[in-house]
């Protein structure tokens, strides 16, 4: 007992930081995301003197939300466990789908929904081949990846301009507050990721989400609806591929088939820099939406420093190891003390 | 009956199938002609193109029996390629013999320490190998946009646009090439114990530990190789184009090389791998991908014939199709005995992967 309370004292604020980390384990690597986009905010900042800019900030922002809305969906899908490779060419499909049903004369109103549908069509084949066929995520991506390309140079093989005001308001209306602004797109990507956040946090989905990645043996066990919710996830996916389709379309003002080759490894590289974990169990939303800021701010740092564009994916590679290893030796550590 | 069941049989059939399909449709799909004594046509030429997709197929084929996978060797064949249209680009003499060597020898020497970086972070660090080859698939094509000056680089060199379209007795080069690395990695694997020691690495890491296998030292090689092969694949298909196109060098081939692999037979969950059934999974791809453009589609458009070959290749293979089939089977023989596990080599491994996957 007297032990114990000689002892008591000794809990400093070193130890105070240890409990923390292994009780937040969780929540280290997106905290670590955040310091390192604070880092290089800071860092560009004083490098060009004009970088922490309104107009800077907002045009981060704006020229990213396609992304922003994919990596909300893709974190859905990692949480589970799973991946999705799909996500690049579901966007460039919904994009020249929509662009060539607009092109025709059909309302938009009709065109909108069908882009989300077709987005969410894709999501649910693979989901349904991960789920019901016991085909790795992996795989079963890969067949979607290749049918939204396929399907994307079916509809047209080449670029689609869009002239329907509706869709060119999401992207020319300025909402102006002081010298910060934001369009529409903007405005819907912000609402997905708290959509997305709030759903992965608060709701018994969400929380069935975070329970298959733990181990969905114990959530098959405890009577979750596993099946169900590992269909949604990639739906949501597709959902997400859609709405990115819808944003990308605005953004440039045409659908071109040739759009995201490769974005499905960027929104993957910014979830696990978001501090989402591959092995599924553990991530946030808001991590993911972090992790794009990073992806954005070095993508307009390097356009800053007037560099070859290459630069940004060997750095966000780099990154990307980085967040991996750190990732290992955090579950490596909370592995220990279980 | 023991010819249905032979591991070869539903690969080669595909195969023939879909050559049969195409002489069908157009007696002219078979044909080849002799010109200055070298042979021409179709099958020639699904010979000639194969040979990116096999060396790259082939180094994939070990790494997924060590349980792994390598989504770098796309990356990889870019960065062979600029590397070695750079050295020939920047000599004084593009087209001297001992230039191309050194450019050839240079690229492939970086390719495989490419391919050690991928096993060292799978083997030393113990990353899952999809996101530790994610990294290289990713910086990779920046690094090879680098060396080129993010410009596409052209050469005239004739001993370097000769590997890819040259011809040595009757048939191409290319050809040449692939046979003969099929053949060293199949004695290596198969005449020596590394074959059999990295199917028990890919079947079970831990039990083949204890059993005193060295599994790190197998899985590493088994990415060199891959990285190796993918140097040499970059520099046939660099020197295909005589272009250096970081950007499209090797776009999605590590999915093809995926998808001939699994056709091929050997399962994405590790252990049992079979050489000759990638070498035909390769053909199978390779003449499917002709047979769309034969047809008039647009190349660009053919990713989805291969979404729907991936879809069935995966169907055929999920043990809820077996289970559907043994039941379909069991309803036109009428046995009255209901319940009784079904037997076989087939469910066997049906019920083993779902024992996997509920593991």
């Amino acid at each position: 007992m007297t032990a114990v309370v000689t002892e008591a004292p000794k809990a400093s604020s070193m130890d105070r930081m240890r409990t923390f980390a292994a009780r937040r384990a969780s929540v280290l690597p997106t905290l670590a995301a955040i310091a390192i986009l604070i880092v290089l905010l800071a860092g560009a900042q004083v490098e060009f003197g004009n970088f922490l800019t309104p107009g800077n900030l907002s045009a981060l922002l704006l020229d990213h939300a396609y992304l922003l809305v994919l990596a909300v969906g893709m974190t859905f899908v990692i949480v589970t466990g799973g991946i999705d490779l799909s996500v690049g060419s579901v966007m460039a499909f919904t994009g020249i789908l929509g662009a060539s049903m607009l092109a025709s004369g059909i309302p938009v109103w009709i065109v909108v929904p069908v882009m989300l549908a077709g987005g969410a069509a894709i999501g649910t084949l693979i989901g349904v081949l991960v789920q019901y066929f016991n085909v790795q995520p992996f795989i079963a991506s890969l067949a979607g990846l290749f049918l939204g390309r396929g399907l994307a140079y079916v509809v047209s093989l080449s670029s689609i301009r869009v002239e329907n005001p509706p869709i060119l308001w999401l992207q020319q209306t300025r909402f102006v507050m002081g010298s910060w602004y934001i369009t529409p797109t903007g405005i819907i990507a912000l609402i997905v990721v708290a959509i997305g956040a709030v759903v992965m946090a608060l709701t018994r989905f969400g929380r069935t989400v975070y329970a298959i990645g733990g181990s969905e043996q114990s959530a098959r066990l405890m009577g979750l609806s596993v099946a169900r919710t590992k269909v949604l996830v990639y739906v949501i996916s597709g959902l997400c591929g859609g709405l990115a389709g819808l944003l990308l379309t605005a953004y440039s003002g045409a659908g071109y088939p040739r759009y995201g080759i490769g974005t499905e490894l960027d929104v993957i590289a910014c979830v696990v820099i978001g501090g989402t974990l591959l092995t599924g169990g553990r991530g946030y939303v808001l991590g993911s939406m972090v992790g794009v800021f990073v992806f954005a701010t070095i993508t307009t740092i390097i356009s800053f420093m007037g560099a070859e564009q290459a630069w940004t994916h060997i750095i966000v590679g780099a990154l990307l190891l980085l967040f991996i290893v750190v990732q290992r030796a955090i579950v490596a550590r909370s592995d220990r003390q279980t | 009956m023991t010819l249905l069941k032979h591991r070869l049989f539903w690969p080669v059939a595909a195969l023939v199938t879909l050559v049969v399909v195409n002489v069908i449709a157009n007696p002219n799909f078979a044909k080849v002609t002799m010109r200055d004594g070298d042979l021409y046509g179709n099958p020639v030429t699904i010979l000639r193109e194969s040979a990116p997709l096999m060396l790259v197929a082939l180094g994939m084929t070990l790494v997924i029996a060590t349980r792994g996978i390598d989504l770098s060797v796309g990356a990889v064949m870019a960065v062979s390629g600029a590397v070695s249209l750079t050295i020939i680009a920047d000599s004084p003499d593009p087209g001297s013999l001992g230039t191309v060597t050194v450019a050839i020898v240079v690229a492939v020497l970086v390719a495989l320490v490419l391919g050690a970086w991928n096993g060292f972070l799978v083997s030393v660090l113990g990353i899952q190998p999809i996101i530790a080859t994610l990294v290289l698939m990713l910086a990779g094509r920046g690094v090879a946009l680098l060396i080129t000056g993010g410009a596409i680089t052209t050469v005239t060199s004739a001993p370097y646009k000769f590997l890819s379209n040259g011809y040595l007795i009757l048939l191409p080069v290319a050809f040449f090439i692939w046979v003969a690395v099929v053949a060293i990695v199949a004695l290596v694997e198969r005449r020596t114990a590394l074959g059999m020691l990295t199917e028990s690495v890919g079947i079970n890491p831990e039990a083949s530990r204890l059993a005193g296998v060295r599994s790190r030292g197998i899985i590493l090689s088994a990415y060199m190789v891959s990285g190796l092969l993918a140097g040499v694949a970059g520099i046939i298909n660099a020197s295909n184009t005589m272009a250096a196109d970081s950007n499209n060098a090797g776009y999605l081939i590590e999915l093809y090389a995926i998808l001939a692999v699994v056709l091929g037979g050997t399962s994405l969950m590790g252990g049992k791998f079979s050489i000759a059934g990638t070498v035909i999974g390769v053909l199978t791809v390779t003449t499917l991908d002709k047979t769309i453009q034969f047809f008039g589609v647009p190349p660009a458009q053919s990713p989805v014939f291969f979404a729907v070959v991936v879809v069935i290749v995966v169907l055929v293979q999920s043990p809820r199709v077996h289970a559907w089939g043994r039941a379909a089977s069991a309803r036109m023989r009428r046995t009255p005995s209901g319940g009784e596990p079904p037997t076989g080599p087939g469910a066997a491994s049906a019920a083993k992967k779902r024992e996997e996957v509920a593991a």
